[in-house]
């Protein structure tokens, strides 16, 4: 692992390491290696990487569902999406499925109001939610392998 | 693609859903990159900053801060390298204008920002865009390279001897980061933090160094003011505030959207003109820039929307988000989520914002959980206004605005949560041990 330049994008670093890693995380280890690397304390790391919320320095599921419910998606009923999707995974905001297959997380914003209420799995933006929408949607990745 | 309301007016959106935004050629035949070769065959640098501040532009990210004056300071600075930001990090909710350009027009983005670093004397700008807007960001990266291909960007740019390079930084999901000096702080890798201010950005930025920072729709706005001139801008919205606005509509109106109209247009015209109406129900009110802005009542149907009329009346435009709520729409509800939200992205950094924002909630919570006391109203207004004098950046100086409005127009409806009845019955708990 090799930093990009002397400016220390430890932010770009995290990202990546996260992006490769199975169930979205960044392990303890590769934290260490990062602040070697780019010259820094330990703990000047991990403040980094736990002040973004995109960070998890946890495990989590294949897929990380992170549910908006600012103001726009708020109105426009998301509290009816984060029913549907406790009820259906059998967790709270914050937990993974014990198949490690998905993470339940509250986001701020998306920038999707123009289709709220939204949500975003992984990469992809998923808006004009109803319960029966997220329903299919995760039946749909249920089915994935 | 998000949906574009028929805008009275294009500058900024004038190539929306009209061009390929993925092609430099189309964004070339409309005229692209024609104000980059004018500034470096015929202008000055000190000539470029002169039309700007001429033109009245404003920042359009919140604070309207003239961007000429902005640009004359970091000119000035003798410190060198100097920097170009481009602030593509919108997170106030309720507003997507950045997104529909980034989306929508990529290059007039670019072209803003060199012609931003030709002008202050800066070789090297990074946008900072937010890791959510994936779509943007592979689009911007295809626009830089194909700007750089076709010699934009790069050594000796048109044969004219100046260089620019542009990289992109992606957020990481941080709402604060959309504060200037929270965002360069971001960019140097570290924990987005505000800085006190002064030193403002201009005389030490990013890396101490003297920094222009400005925001997506603001540098969108640059090219059109090069060719076209000040005057031509002036001739466009109010005295005060020229040129347009492109506003976010959102919330319960038939169409929700992106709209560019000329500054000082009213919510009223928005609302029923463009938007088509309300959805369902009646208005009850709208809440303007975003969920630091103010909550709007129907007394307020036609104030002009531009930073100075708004002003006056203390309430602010801000990134001109529009979040439109009809009569089923519960005051104290949404109050308790614009506070959920200012508690969850408090950086914590300062305390009156980082202790303040759980107290607000933990107030508003109560109320609608028929737990709140009478005095508690002005407990969340005293701590507001402590927050407002006290905090660190807008992010805790904010609050006020919403709790004060929304106490101003729908002050019995919250008395009434005190008293133990959600009049909207959203709020279930309330509701349900009233009726026991």
């Amino acid at each position: 692992m090799k930093l990009r330049n002397k400016e220390k994008d430890i932010i770009a670093l995290l990202s990546k390491v996260q992006r490769e890693k199975k169930h979205n995380y960044i392990p303890e280890d590769k934290l260490r290696l990062i602040a070697q690397e780019a010259g820094l304390s330990y703990s000047e790391v991990y403040g980094v990487a736990t002040f973004y919320s995109l960070f998890s320095l946890k495990p989590r599921g294949e897929y990380v569902i992170r549910v908006c419910d600012s103001g726009p998606c708020h109105l426009m009923g998301s509290k009816s999406i984060f029913e549907v999707l406790e009820k259906e995974l059998k967790v709270k905001i914050g937990q993974t499925t014990p198949d490690s297959k998905f993470t339940l997380e509250e986001v701020s914003c998306l920038g999707a109001c123009d289709e709220a209420p939204a949500m975003m799995i992984n990469d992809k933006v998923y808006g004009n939610l109803t319960p029966q929408k997220v329903r299919e949607i995760l039946e749909e990745l249920k089915k994935k392998k | 693609m998000i949906k574009e309301l028929k805008s009275p007016l294009r500058i900024v959106l004038d190539n929306y859903g009209k061009i390929n935004p993925e092609s430099i050629e189309e964004y070339i035949a409309q005229d692209g990159y024609k104000a980059v070769g004018k500034v470096l065959r015929e202008m000055e640098p000190g000539q470029v900053v002169g039309e700007i501040k001429a033109s009245g532009l404003q920042g359009r990210g919140g604070a309207a801060f003239p961007t000429g004056s902005k640009w004359e300071f970091t000119a000035k600075a003798k410190d060198t390298p100097k920097y170009i930001i481009c602030n593509a990090d919108e997170g106030e909710p309720g507003t997507f204008k950045d997104r529909a350009i980034l989306e929508g027009d990529p290059h007039k983005i670019i072209e803003g920002m060199i012609i931003a670093g030709y002008a202050v004397g800066a070789h090297h700008g990074y946008i900072y865009i937010r890791g959510e807007y994936l779509l943007s960001i592979n689009r911007f990266y295809k626009a830089l390279q194909q700007a750089k291909e076709q010699g934009f960007l790069g050594e000796d740019i048109l044969g004219s001897g100046f260089n620019f390079q542009i990289d992109i930084h992606q957020g990481a999901g941080s709402y604060v980061c959309g504060e200037e000096t929270a965002l360069m702080e971001s960019l140097e890798g570290k924990r987005g933090n505000p800085r006190f201010k002064p030193p403002f950005p201009p005389s030490r930025g990013l890396w101490k160094k003297p920094t222009v920072i400005n925001n997506v729709e603001t540098l969108a706005n640059i090219g059109s003011i090069i060719l076209k001139g000040a005057e031509w801008f002036r001739s466009f919205g109010t005295k005060e505030c020229p040129g347009t606005k492109v506003y976010a509509i959102s919330g319960h109106v038939k169409e929700v959207g992106v709209i560019e109209a000329p500054m000082g247009i009213t919510l009223r015209e928005i609302i029923t003109e463009y938007a088509r109406g309300m959805r369902d129900g009646k208005f009850k009110m709208a809440q303007v820039g975003g969920t630091a802005g103010a909550i709007l009542g129907e007394d307020m149907l036609d104030v002009p929307l531009d930073y100075t009329s708004l002003k006056e009346k203390g309430l602010v435009l801000g990134s001109g988000a529009i979040l439109v709520m009809n009569e089923t729409t519960c005051a104290v509800d949404m109050l308790k989520c614009f506070l959920n939200f200012f508690k969850r992205e408090s950086c914590g950094k300062c305390i009156p914002c980082r202790v303040g924002t759980e107290k607000l909630l933990q107030l508003a919570t109560a109320i609608s959980q028929r737990k709140g006391k009478e005095a508690d109203i002005d407990l969340m207004l005293h701590t507001a206004k402590v927050m407002q004098k006290t905090s660190l950046c807008a992010l805790g100086q904010s609050p006020i605005l919403p709790i004060y409005t929304i106490l101003k127009y729908f002050k019995e409806e919250v008395t009434e949560h005190i008293k133990g009845r959600c009049p909207t019955g959203v709020c279930k708990s309330c509701f349900l041990e009233f009726s026991l």
